[in-house]
């Protein structure tokens, strides 16, 4: 292109992009590198920044909240993120076929997905509650004994509050899954019948590796979107009991808004920002080796 | 239609019909808590529709919470960044798409990279910046940086690159400069992509709840689920209030969903396609 078109060109392409990228650089890529620079201070908000160095990043790895925070989140993603991607394709896979009521099922299991999470929450508190709840009423009628006290138990607070992210999100990937479904070619079907596979090997030689690339997108996706959980730990559990469901982003919550160490909080998020970049990229070589389509 | 089939059918429905009574469960039993009494709230085996039906809950809930304000607030904040957003990706997807500007694609490559950088990062020094500015308690804190978002101008990158060039040079030969191209032509053609990154923008902007609370102290300019939670953190017993005051903050919700629900599916299938 010649020389005065393509500066003319250049000035209306950042012309178009100006709005956008002005407040990319104010909200966005500059917070992000005055996050990385603030973890290396100690700061309450209101006095002088006091630089520290690695200081912040040492006490962190010696603190043991973080350390809970740390193994709570990756708790919560080993178990959510399995749980509500397989409830998520296991829906879709049934609704995946010429169905009467087809449309009413999708809108019911996305509705989760869709409402207000601090305005849900006071049911699954009630769903939860230990001596009164349906939950445990319902266990109770089926001659369980020993029930748990759920969001005030140490050790089943993390799964109630999996239980409920599961409710919150799988229909959100079952709406992902149907359209990757609904793209697989009926004619490779009809060729697996034709060579006499049955449901099972249907499934597993021409759905799975047909989705492939959906199912690699959706768990990059579920899996930083699990590192970041915080709306119902803050509203359900609030961390507790103890540190039980303490996750990072809580952490990283408390430390800024609650103790007003901004230093080692910004360095906490930045840990977390760097787990995600680590397992995002870890996932994308493994891409190679299993995406086949 | 073989037995068998029929039998596979009518397994296939009832099995669809549990899962739809298990995941309505939550919902249904909160509407229907919100016309009980404290004393009723918790009788198993559950009975969906009370004896009596208190629906003054809801009158006392109102009362207890100035959903008025709450409501204004969200729809406000909501609707400023939707159409902020809108218009500043739109702009920049169009350019990144079909505009070929020199370092266009380095650009754009910074712009993905931010894409794994959680709010949380950058929500420290944005409050920081708000705060020495004098904005931290206002609206504004919550409707600028919504405005931008590099979500939504991938999602419309990548609907507009798969318009075809021919039509784009048309219009260029009959004159259009690229703005009257993006809205006479591009735009119209987008609709799809357009109006789902609309509804979910909007959707997530009136659910948020980490952003409102770090910044709102104000009772009067907080957003529906900060205010809510508000309402039932300070009555953390009273259940059927609680319940209702929840029902009356869903209704928008749900009906905006009924309404809506083509536009959220066709995004987030767009979104999941595209990748």
């Amino acid at each position: 292109m010649k020389k005065r078109a393509q500066w003319r060109t250049d000035l209306v392409g950042y012309a178009f992009v100006l709005p956008n990228l002005i407040g990319f650089l104010v909200f966005i890529a500059g917070p992000f590198l005055f996050s990385l620079a603030l973890g290396f201070f100690q700061w309450d908000a209101v006095g002088p920044m006091q630089w520290v160095g690695l200081q912040n990043y040492i006490k962190l790895a010696g603190d043991s909240t973080f350390k809970a925070s740390f193994l709570n989140t990756f708790y919560f993603t080993f178990t959510a993120v399995p749980l509500t991607l397989g409830t998520g394709l296991g829906l879709a896979l049934l609704l995946n076929r010429p169905l009467a009521l087809k449309t009413a099922f999708r809108t019911v299991f996305f509705l989760p997905n869709i409402v207000t999470v601090a305005s849900i929450v006071i049911v699954w508190q009630a769903i939860y509650h230990p001596t009164m709840g349906p939950l445990n009423m319902l266990l109770a009628s089926w001659g369980v004994t020993d029930l748990p006290t759920w969001t005030m138990d140490l050790n089943w607070a993390m799964p109630s509050i999996v239980l409920m992210s599961v409710w919150l999100n799988a229909g959100y990937y079952m709406v992902i899954f149907l359209a990757a479904l609904s793209n697989v070619p009926q004619t490779y079907y009809e060729a697996a019948r034709i060579d006499g596979a049955g449901g099972l090997k249907r499934f597993l030689h021409v759905t799975l590796p047909g989705i492939s690339p959906t199912i690699f997108f959706v768990l990059i996706m579920a899996v930083i979107n699990s590192f970041k959980v915080f709306d119902q730990v803050m509203l359900l559990t609030k961390g507790g009991p103890g540190r039980a469901t303490n996750v990072l982003v809580y952490y990283v919550y408390t430390q800024s808004f609650t103790k007003y160490k901004f230093g080692a909080a910004s360095a906490a998020a930045n840990v977390l920002f760097l787990i995600i970049l680590i397992v995002t990229i870890v996932q994308y070589r493994n891409q190679e080796k299993w995406v086949t389509y | 239609m073989k037995p068998t089939q029929a039998i596979g059918r009518v397994v296939l429905y009832v099995s669809l019909a549990c899962v739809s009574l298990i995941t309505l469960f939550p919902l249904a039993w909160m509407l229907s808590g919100s016309i009980k009494t404290e004393a009723t709230i918790f009788n198993f085996p559950i009975q969906f529709i009370p004896d009596v039906a208190h629906w003054d809950n809801y009158l006392k809930a109102w009362s207890m919470v100035s959903f008025g304000a709450l409501f204004r607030n969200s729809l406000k904040i909501s609707t400023l960044v939707t159409v902020g957003q809108l218009f500043t990706s739109t702009l920049a997807a169009y350019a990144f798409a079909k505009i070929r500007f020199r370092g266009r694609d380095k650009l754009f490559l910074g712009y993905l990279a931010t894409m794994m950088v959680p709010f949380q990062v950058i929500m420290i020094p944005q409050f920081v910046m708000f705060r020495n500015l004098g904005l931290a308690n206002t609206h504004l804190a919550l409707i600028l940086p919504g405005m931008f978002s590099v979500f939504g101008v991938f999602l419309l990158k990548q609907f507009f690159t798969g318009i075809p060039d021919e039509l784009l040079e048309a219009a260029r030969i009959d004159g259009c400069g690229e703005a009257r191209t993006l809205f006479t032509i591009v735009v119209p053609l987008s609709k799809a992509a357009i109006s789902s990154l609309a509804i979910f923008t909007f959707k997530w902007t009136w659910n948020d709840f980490l952003a409102p609370l770090i910044y709102i102290n104000d009772k009067s300019k907080m957003t529906v689920p900060i205010g809510l939670s508000m309402f039932r953190m300070e009555n953390i017993t009273m259940y059927t209030y609680i319940m209702a005051g929840s029902v009356i903050s869903l209704i928008p919700v749900i009906v905006v969903y009924i309404f809506t629900q083509k536009y959220l599916v066709q995004g987030i299938a767009l979104t999941g396609l595209k990748a």
